[in-house]
């Protein structure tokens, strides 16, 4: 019988929710991983048993977790990154260059054909692979030579936290990184080039154009469509239709188009959904209503979606890796906030109802549609 | 035997108890100590040095009769007390909020 788990990552710890294709009843595994941060799980396409988890702490350091039945049990893994050669430096705080230094693992993502080859997201920003089920991790440095001297950390740290692979080509991967932007290779990792042409924003770069350092949020694709891409940025909603060569702003008619997470529907590549925030100054929903915004159009009309959530004194916030979309007929979405709920809308975001209310805080949300 | 005290989430990675015991031939030092600490528990690594510098991550400790030898360089003989098995040595998570 079909169904989803989705994967929750939390400030203190990973939490594993089941339920059958109705999507009614729900059953709570954990936490796993109890008081540590777990800023993304995630299981492979392939194999839906194998999962990956990112298991950090101040004052331990970066664990990774593998499980191979499905999050009941877990083995920790190869724990060490270290950048390929002399790490070389980027831009800091007092305008300074300061080296590149290893602190955790934002994002993992498995493979779209080889259960045991996983990506790493990592901050300081760059990119990691595992070819042996996280047994041992090396970098594909030549992101960083994408004018990795110029990116500096944000407010968030200066951390890759998306990472798109393109399921009709093998050797073009996408990725974004904080304060920096988005880069994509077309040779399996070896080069990289910047994307963010059309990203142009006043206040957020004295220069609008520049090449490197705006400030993307995550990026979302179809895999029936992969040269589309939509992006939720710092400030305004984005689309590409040619791989990320050139943006437009699709925020259209959105009450704010700050956020963090953009997802696109499973069976409709033009239906996109975005968490509007009010502002960088001010992260929790406009005028405490909690909405979720689609666009059946990609982008520039967008609807609110709001049965069933919260439409005053909401003041929690959806981070960047916190909404998901399963592949079931009629697609359900979910989502998670800062104030420990997970959302779930069983119909395509018509209608959403609370898994689970007191989590800790939520930092990914991830799904998997079980056969 | 020398005596490791482990904070909780380490003993709980490592799936022991409150402390293990090691067997070290030679000088009984820290670089000893952690080095047959991670030989045996495979898993610690990284969690309470760096992987490539060795150094003592931020917000660890290490106590022993009653005091913090944290700063002691890393090949500097332990207390006597240690290296007979009469006191353990403690790797301790430090106070820091969270």
């Amino acid at each position: 019988m079909s169904g989803v788990r989705v994967l929750v990552g939390t400030r203190k710890g990973a939490f594993i929710l089941t339920a059958d294709a109705k999507r009614e009843q729900w059953d709570i595994s954990g936490p796993h991983f109890a008081g540590w941060e777990v800023y993304h799980l995630k299981g492979s396409p392939v194999d839906p048993d194998r999962l990956y988890a990112s298991q950090s702490s101040g004052w331990f350091g970066q664990l990774i977790q593998r499980s191979d039945d499905g999050g009941k049990t877990w083995e920790p893994v190869d724990n060490k990154f270290v950048y390929d050669g002399v790490p070389g430096t980027h831009q800091w705080y007092d305008g300074t260059q300061h080296p590149w230094e290893f602190k955790r693992v934002w994002r993992l993502q498995p493979s779209l054909t080889d259960p045991d080859t996983v990506y790493a997201g990592v901050e300081d920003a760059a990119l990691f692979r595992s070819k042996d089920g996280g047994k041992s991790w090396h970098e594909l440095p030549g992101l960083r030579g994408a004018k990795g001297h110029l990116w500096q950390p944000g407010a968030g740290g200066m951390c890759l936290h998306t990472i798109v692979l393109d399921p009709g080509n093998p050797n073009r991967i996408f990725v974004a990184i904080s304060a920096a932007g988005a880069f994509r290779t077309d040779d399996g990792g070896q080069t990289w080039l910047p994307i963010n042409r059309g990203l142009n924003i006043q206040y957020e770069l004295p220069d609008p154009k520049a090449e490197v350092g705006h400030c993307v949020h995550s990026i979302a694709m179809h895999p029936a469509r992969p040269d589309v891409l939509f992006m939720q940025k710092h400030w305004d909603v984005m689309r590409s239709d040619d791989a990320g060569e050139m943006w437009h702003e699709v925020s259209g008619n959105l009450p704010s188009d700050f956020g963090f997470p953009i997802a696109v529907h499973a069976h409709e590549p033009n239906t996109v959904y975005v968490v509007p925030i009010k502002s960088d100054s001010e992260h929790f929903p406009p005028d405490g209503k909690l909405r979720v915004y689609r666009s059946r159009t990609g982008g520039d009309e967008w609807e609110a979606l709001t049965k069933g959530l919260p439409q005053s004194d909401c003041y929690v916030n959806v981070l960047r890796s916190a909404l998901a979309i399963d592949s079931l007929d009629a697609c359900g979405v979910y989502f998670g906030t800062t104030g420990g709920q997970v959302y779930a809308s069983a119909d395509s975001g018509d209608s959403w109802a609370p898994i689970v209310r007191d989590l800790p805080a939520v930092l990914s949300v991830e799904v998997q549609t079980l056969p | 035997m020398i005596r490791v005290v482990l904070p909780y989430h380490l003993r709980t990675l490592a799936g022991v108890g409150r402390e293990v015991e090691l067997q070290i031939d030679g000088p009984v030092t820290q670089r000893a100590l952690l080095d047959s600490l991670e030989a045996r528990y495979p898993m610690l690594r990284g969690t309470i040095r760096d992987h490539v510098t060795l150094q003592r991550r931020g917000f660890i400790r290490f106590f022993a009769v009653g005091r913090d030898l944290s700063h002691e360089p890393p090949d500097a003989p332990l207390p006597v007390e240690v290296a007979t098995g009469a006191a353990p040595f403690m790797v301790v998570g430090a106070i820091a909020g969270g």
